[in-house]
């Protein structure tokens, strides 16, 4: 292919600013990691934080880690994320399977049902008091149960499930095969890619969900591991700690937020494609 | 003849009615998968649809949402509301960051989407795509965190640079002049990529005979740009545009409240902030419920209006 002193030009552009795009994605992050690593000498020498430091020390996260409270709220957290993408799955699966079934009588109704919560809710409260009355404050299920579907997943898994062949589910049911087998049996393994997806992004939400342990629990043991950063990064903010003398409070502040983000950059760049392709359907169904 | 035509309805209707029935019952298996999810719904999506009648009621804990009396007049909390001076701090704030964040989010996702486009390099295009799109995964916390980083009045990058240039460091976190700009910022760092993709997918799906076409007139490729990729493109956008408008009153609720703090309430502080602060801070359930519900009220007939305008311009999009 001929190209042009013109187009040469237009590709550097291109590729100047593409470069420059992935560079301030990836360097906020880089920069929170040198942070982290930067000793108080280090501090004390340069007057402040540098992006390279001459030295290193993982003190900052010997000192996190030595708290009891980091650890435990990782487990609550881990607890939340397997327990709840587990729950989330099923009863996503378990309404979409049937909504995804045009001889359903009553279908367009039940879809209007949990359309219309899209559309309109109670709002932040009313959901409190509901929350409050089932007794579920304060309870490692507060994290899980309010948010266990989300209709917007229900409606992508739908779609997914009406893109397979009709005549699939005419020879199941010819031999004899009642619904549930069909659904466990030959729906579900055809649609693992899917259901994957759909899970990817109930995981990530319960790893990053903070929100609904700031409304509904006060009890410090079960606080997840994002509120926990919350916290220190809001208190040593106000509070010069005695531990400056040998780690930097904000070494510490960045320690937590590597220590918080560290899962989901490490399985990111391998589940990436799911993501995307989990967008698009969404986006194309909403 | 006509007591036969009756008959034969009669019996018609039955016969629809019975298959109808055995039609229901062969589906019983998906009914009772359906039924723990129609629960759910009742319990966490209606329930509390019913417990907005407490914005009509004085609530109080012991009575509860069925029992706390009525609230005299009815629209006492709309009316504290309305002439509080809140109502036009909150609605302007969370307008304003709305309608920042759309106009200055939307077109560096158009932008690096067609830059992606042309990238020609294959291993490089999926690099940028790769290093673009992580930081939509990251939770506010984590991003609050990094903000710290560089914009802290005392120990941020940013501030470092800018002392080291002579400057006065600025308190970007605190100040009320800064906070709109760094929430807008910070939400188009996070979802710059992660935007892209649709229009990128929308770019995709271009018929490549009008690029060959562009090409053999001699077009040169920013010509084709803007004579082919964004006409193409336009349809996307202005559906995306649509309904963003349609959830304008949500300014991002969970991002204001992980950044927001006192000192700037008076700019930062959105419907959904206030309404969290007011019931479970101040306890004043019956206030926020109203606030909440008005702002429903309003969200309802935005995405209404918005879906209606985007089916008018919907058939042509894909």
């Amino acid at each position: 292919m001929v190209t042009g002193t013109a187009d040469k030009w237009f590709n550097s552009v291109v590729y100047l600013i593409l470069a420059a795009v992935a560079a301030a994605s990836i360097f906020p992050l880089l920069y929170v990691v040198s942070m982290s690593l930067t000793p108080y000498s280090e501090v004390v020498k340069n007057g402040g934080f540098v992006i390279v430091p001459r030295s290193l020390s993982f003190e900052a996260y010997n000192r996190i880690f030595a708290d009891p409270a980091l650890g435990r709220s990782m487990l609550v957290t881990v607890f939340v994320t397997v327990v709840g993408t587990a729950v989330n799955l099923l009863l996503t699966t378990v309404a979409a399977y049937p909504l995804s079934r045009r001889k359903l009588q009553g279908r367009s109704f039940f879809l209007l049902f949990i359309v219309i919560t899209m559309l309109f809710n109670g709002g932040l409260i009313p959901t409190y008091l509901i929350v409050q009355s089932l007794g579920l404050l304060d309870s490692v299920w507060a994290l899980i149960v309010p948010g266990a579907i989300a209709t917007f997943n229900v409606l992508v898994m739908k779609s997914f499930f009406e893109n397979l062949p009709e005549e699939l589910f005419e020879s199941a049911r010819i031999d004899g095969a009642q619904e549930f087998r069909i659904l466990w049996q030959i729906v579900l393994p055809l649609s693992v890619p899917s259901v994957l997806t759909v899970g990817l992004f109930y995981m990530v939400g319960h790893w990053n969900s903070f929100f609904s342990a700031v409304l509904y629990i006060t009890d410090r043991e079960l606080y997840p591991l994002q509120v926990v950063i919350r916290n220190m990064l809001l208190l040593t903010q106000s509070n010069e700690l005695q531990a400056e003398v040998t780690v930097p409070t904000a070494a510490m502040q960045m320690a937590a937020v590597i220590a918080g983000s560290l899962p989901i950059i490490a399985v990111y760049p391998f589940i990436q494609k799911h993501f995307t392709k989990g967008m698009l359907l969404g986006a194309i169904k909403g | 003849m006509e007591e036969r035509a009756a008959l034969g309805r009669q019996t018609a209707s039955g016969a629809r009615a019975r298959k109808a029935l055995t039609g229901i019952w062969q589906m019983k298996a998906l009914y009772l998968m359906l039924l723990p999810c129609l629960a759910w719904y009742f319990v966490f999506k209606y329930l509390p649809m019913y417990g907005v009648i407490i914005s009509f009621k004085d609530y109080n804990f012991t009575d509860g949402i069925w029992n706390s009396p009525w609230a005299d007049p009815w629209y006492k909390y709309f009316k504290q509301f309305f002439e509080s001076p809140y109502f036009s701090q909150l609605m302007t704030s969370t307008l304003l960051i709305s309608l920042y964040k759309l106009a200055f989010g939307m077109f560096p996702s158009i932008i690096l989407a067609i830059l992606l486009h042309e990238c020609r390099i294959g291993w490089f295009r999926r690099w940028v795509q790769t290093l673009s799109y992580m930081p939509h995964f990251l939770s506010w916390i984590i991003i609050y965190g990094i903000s710290i980083a560089f914009l802290s009045e005392t120990t941020g990058l940013f501030n470092r640079w800018i002392t080291e240039a002579g400057g006065h460091s600025v308190p970007f976190l605190n100040s009320t002049e800064w906070f709109r700009s760094v929430l807008v910022s910070t939400e188009i760092w996070k979802d710059l990529g992660w935007g892209a993709i649709i229009y990128l997918a929308a770019i995709g799906s271009i018929d490549p005979t009008l690029y060959e076409a562009a090409r053999v007139d001699g077009a040169s490729r920013i010509r084709m740009i803007w004579h082919v990729t964004l006409p193409g493109i336009r349809n996307v956008i202005t559906l995306l545009l649509i309904l963003k408008i349609g959830s304008m009153m949500d300014a991002g609720f969970e991002q204001v409240f992980v950044f927001y703090n006192p000192r700037v309430y008076e700019v930062g502080d959105i419907i959904d902030t206030w309404v969290y602060r007011m019931g479970l801070e101040e306890m004043s359930f019956s206030l926020a419920t109203t606030v909440g519900l008005f702002k429903s009220v309003i969200g309802f007939v935005l995405i209404i209006g918005a879906n209606k305008l985007a089916k008018r311009w919907g058939g042509s999009i894909w």
